[in-house]
């Protein structure tokens, strides 16, 4: 249980996706102007890196494992993610409109989400176990959320400053998210410090 | 609206191409790929903390990109329209195991540093992009052209990220230690690494004069077309 939480609190704050680990850098750059789309897109990535997770798991654990092809895991869980997103689309828009009208904007942008596929390969090579890699994506899920909702808040405020001309749009984005990641440098050994000192 | 704009002139371009140099020289300076159309941010922020981590990695994406381009170039027309983006990620996804597989025979130490970003070349857009406006549009050698002057134009940005990274952070250069008495180890840091791009972008911005006000990654995603009005929703 300790382990479990240190996965997930450790992916979720201290090596959070967006933040130190700079996977799915578009969304976060692109769609965080308002804070209900940073939340739509932040549970969207959430619930495809669980499923994503759960549908690669078992084909790397049973097929590329046993038969030595680890090396064609870029392949195989790319093709499962954007075969997998179509289909999650599709049923979403046929079984749950509500949810669909919700989230489904947000679904065709998750395809070549690199936090996603970073995930999936991030805990094939960390060697996790099947329970371990779900944690995993969910901290990480999780945390994609969270810096999305606190960087749509600092940029409410930067996007009508009066800053120089030259440094208007991307630069001032990436400037304020600097200043996010500054913060989140902040939780570093908070993970360790509470779940992981005591087994020493 | 400014999209649709953006596309038609772009296309313009294409049509009144002035020669295989243009192909070359325009992912160089005006599309830059990562200075100027702000694609492919994520390789461009994890591995720049040394100029090397950012030469190699921007080699490893150019090989892929001039493979995946050519190779595209020559089925597009056996590649049916509907089913063109898994196509073309599955032809990108072998070339990058490809590099992935021939780094780590020759260049085992590079391929440690670069780790999780070299597999995840497969989902970087401006390879992507590419083979979905210019591969899958023109002939082999304009492709292959095409495909360099973009990975040089990538590279190039790299090495300039990573080089001001590691004066300001680590007091060296490609490996030289440049005898600076107090680094500013923040440089090398994530925080660092949005900063210092930041700067970078907005004194590009300066010297070209144009702003990059209103412009995300978004409106060059090679997937703008399926989802772009929605976009306009968010």
């Amino acid at each position: 249980m300790k382990e479990l939480m240190l996965i997930l609190f450790s992916a979720m704050i201290t090596d959070n996706f967006v933040l130190s680990k700079f996977m799915g850098i578009c969304p976060f750059l692109g769609v965080s102007k308002k804070a209900d789309s940073s939340l739509g897109m932040g549970t969207a990535v959430t619930i495809v890196m669980i499923l994503a997770q759960l549908c690669t798991y078992p084909v790397y654990k049973f097929f590329l494992l046993p038969f030595d092809l680890v090396y064609l895991r870029t392949v195989v869980f790319i093709l499962i993610i954007a075969l997998f997103v179509q289909i999650l689309e599709m049923a979403v828009k046929k079984l749950f409109p509500p949810l669909y009208r919700a989230l489904g904007v947000y679904l065709p942008l998750i395809t070549t989400n690199c936090a996603v596929l970073g995930v999936t390969i991030l805990n094939a090579d960390n060697e996790y176990t099947f329970i371990e890699s779900i944690t995993g994506a969910l901290g990480a899920g999780l945390g994609f959320t969270a810096a999305m909702l606190i960087f749509s808040g600092v940029r409410s405020r930067t996007e009508n400053a009066d800053i120089p001309a030259a440094f208007k749009g991307a630069p001032s984005t990436l400037i304020a998210a600097s200043v996010v990641s500054l913060a989140f440098m902040g939780f570093s050994g908070i993970a360790e410090g509470i779940f992981g000192g005591f087994g020493g | 609206m400014h999209t649709e704009s953006l596309l038609h002139r772009k296309k313009m371009i294409f049509m009144n191409e002035k020669g295989m140099l243009n192909e070359f020289t325009k992912g160089l300076l005006k599309e830059n790929p990562t200075l100027v159309s702000l694609l492919g941010m994520c390789p461009t922020l994890a591995v720049t903390t040394m100029a090397a981590n950012g030469i190699g990695m921007g080699i490893a994406a150019t090989l892929v990109l001039v493979c995946s381009n050519a190779v595209i170039s020559c089925l597009k027309k056996v590649i049916p329209d509907s089913v063109r983006l898994p196509c073309f990620i599955v032809i990108i996804a072998g070339f990058v195991t490809l590099t992935e597989l021939i780094m780590k025979g020759f260049f085992p130490e590079l391929y440690d540093r670069l780790g999780i970003y070299l597999p995840l070349i497969t989902v970087n857009c401006i390879i992507l992009g590419r083979a979905e406006s210019f591969a899958s549009k023109n002939d082999l050698l304009p492709s292959i052209l095409d495909g360099l002057g973009m990975g040089a134009g990538f590279t190039a940005a790299l090495f300039l990220t990573g080089s001001v990274r590691e004066i300001l952070g680590m007091g060296s250069w490609m490996g030289i230690d440049l005898h600076i008495s107090s680094p500013m180890t923040v440089f090398v840091l994530p925080a660092g690494g949005f900063f210092a791009l930041g700067c970078i972008i907005a004194a590009v911005n300066r010297l070209s004069g144009r702003s990059s006000e209103d412009k995300n990654g978004c409106e060059k995603c090679p997937c703008i077309d399926s989802c772009k009005e929605r976009i306009q929703d968010i």
